[in-house]
């Protein structure tokens, strides 16, 4: 019976063992599987020129992902300006200013808002943004555009982050000590004086890797992305123009992938650049949080 | 100087109140919109039948196919994220809860895994597939999602567990239960709530994911019987068909992304409902 017993528990230990190697490995099985695949387009051109040019010609070997990169910029942009105001002060009133009955009420909210996905984003943003883009904000700026714009993917896309940095924020500032709140508010702050204060200023690096995750956050986003911005191979910068982000590049083009030689390697590149710049920014802004929850 | 005081309290007050009920009045925006553009071309049809000849078309047939395909695919994905992910979760809390510098690189590990976009599990399931020599297929879809979402199912059960008293632990290891009786026995009951969450979250971003099977599920209209033949999934339907220049076609991608975005609203109010009724006989 204890024979058994010990038998299970070894068995069901190695079980665990092995689950969690598999899960901490998992990052470098994945960089190391998109760095083979894309091992012969960095052979066969330094990483500078890749990065760095802004020629896409598939069939003349000519790759260039300046272009895409910096459509992936300008769309997380304008994402995160719209977004980032939203969630800050949403962040304030759900942990600050309301009672906790709405933070109840609103959790939901936030966790439907997250959990739909990035397709119906998209429907929603052909069928809102696009029309509301082409219909009334181009004119209303004296330019004609289709409404397929980095304008229109910035809007869904800032949507879309608002949750998440949301969820973030208020973890944040629930770490804030009551303490301190209340000797700010003994000595005669305002309300909104104490938050601007201390919760801001104590909350700061919260707010910052929120924010940072964020933005890597929308850096990957796909699909919604990909239906409203238009899929133009452009370098200049124009609100009510299109755009080529670096995730569509990869969705858009795995059908001829396999027709034209080293195109794959060319889409598996851009896969390994945005898991390397995704990953990095996660892990730097991750420590930020990690530091500062060990200090209370 | 006092009146600028209160002009500024009452400003900001009102703003982050009107920020944070925005966010109600844009979600409501988004559900409405989706199912006022749905429910026109929402029929029986659609629901319980695979696509003719000539759907493209604008002919006859449904999404059977993708809806069930999209399940299979997330039925899948989730088993296997259960298996590797619910025994990882567990070790972290009981056998690593002495070593807090490893547990806190576990865990940081798998925040950053969870910030990786799908489109990144989507390009390497494609290279993982070619190096295994598999064609796009269920199967393929299937480990390519279960990658997806092991971090979530992880990282959700975890944050439960660790709220759980080291008493408890203790008092079962003192009853003389090995390590993982413990674990499976007490601890996984006391954490079940938690393992729901996961489950339902977990299987809900499985149905809803795009990017991930792009490459690696394929498209058919055919319903899926073996693991190696492709299969539609109900994401892919909507971004394919809307696509296309025929309105007919068009209206059923936004009747399918009504049934999508039912699919999901039931599985995260029942992920509500039923943490809450599981939790309720626990102890703490």
């Amino acid at each position: 019976m204890l024979y058994r017993r010990i038998v299970s528990d070894k068995i069901t230990e190695w079980w665990m063992v092995t689950s969690i190697f598999i899960i901490v490995i998992l990052p470098i099985i994945i960089g190391f599987g998109l760095f083979t695949k894309a091992a012969p387009l960095i052979e066969l051109k330094p990483l500078g020129e890749l990065v760095g040019s802004s020629t896409w010609l598939p069939h003349k070997k000519e790759f260039g992902f300046l272009p895409f990169i910096l459509g992936s910029l300008y769309v997380t942009l304008i994402a995160f300006l719209l977004s980032a105001p939203i969630c800050l002060f949403s962040a304030i009133y759900l942990t600050q200013f309301s009672s906790k009955r709405v933070l109840r009420i609103m959790h939901p909210v936030i966790d439907v808002l997250a959990g739909l996905p990035s397709v119906i984003y998209g429907v929603w943003g052909i069928v809102v943004i696009v029309p509301f883009v082409s219909d009334y904000l181009a004119p209303l700026f004296g330019t004609t555009s289709s409404g397929y714009s980095i304008l229109a993917g910035g809007i869904v896309l800032s949507v879309m982050c608002i949750p998440y940095i949301l969820n973030m924020l208020i973890e944040v500032f629930n770490t804030i000590p009551l303490g301190l709140k209340e000797a700010s508010l003994s000595i005669g702050a305002t309300f909104w004086e104490m938050v601007k204060h201390t919760v801001i200023s104590k909350g700061f690096p919260g707010i910052l890797s929120a924010f940072g995750l964020g933005i890597a956050k929308a850096f990957g986003e796909t699909m919604a992305v990909m239906m409203v911005v238009g899929n133009m191979v452009q370098v200049k910068f124009h609100l009510f123009d299109s755009a080529y982000p670096l995730p569509a590049l990869i969705a858009n083009n795995y059908g001829e992938m396999l027709s034209i030689p080293m195109y794959d390697s060319a889409l598996m590149f851009a896969a390994l650049l945005l898991f390397v710049i995704i990953l990095l920014i996660n892990l730097v802004f991750r420590y930020f949080i990690y530091r500062t929850k060990k200090h209370e | 100087m006092n009146k600028r005081k209160i002009i500024e309290e009452k400003l900001f007050r009102a703003f982050s109140a009107f920020a944070t009920y925005s966010l109600v009045v844009i979600l409501a925006f988004i559900i409405i919109m989706i199912f006022v553009k749905g429910f026109g071309a929402l029929s029986w049809q659609m629901v319980f039948d695979t696509p003719k000849g000539g759907y493209y078309y604008g002919g006859e047939g449904g999404v059977l196919n993708a809806i069930i395909g999209s399940l299979y695919i997330s039925v899948g994905a989730t088993s296997i994220a259960t298996i590797v992910g619910i025994p990882a979760a567990l070790y972290i809390n009981i056998h690593l809860s002495r070593y807090k510098q490893i547990q806190n690189t576990i865990r940081y590990i798998l925040d950053a895994l969870w910030g990786v976009p799908s489109i990144v599990y989507g390009a390497f399931g494609f290279a993982l597939m070619l190096f295994l020599g598999m064609n796009a297929s269920l199967l393929a879809g299937i480990i390519t999602v279960a990658l997806l979402i092991i971090p979530i199912v992880v990282r959700t059960f975890d944050e439960v567990l660790s709220t759980i008293p080291k008493g408890l632990h203790e008092a079962s290891l003192s009853l003389g239960s090995t390590r993982s009786e413990m674990a499976f026995k007490v601890i996984f009951k006391q954490g079940f709530p938690g393992f729901i969450t996961a489950l339902l979250l977990a299987f809900g971003r499985g149905i809803g994911d795009a990017a991930s099977v792009l490459f690696t599920a394929g498209y058919t209209d055919l319903i899926p019987i073996h693991l190696d033949e492709p299969t539609a999934t109900l994401p892919l339907v909507i971004f394919f068909q809307l696509g296309s220049p025929i309105p007919e076609v068009r209206e059923r991608a936004f009747a399918a992304a009504a049934l999508l975005t039912i699919i999901i609203l039931f599985i995260s109010l029942s992920a509500r409902f039923l943490s809450k009724r599981f939790s309720k006989t626990n102890l703490n």
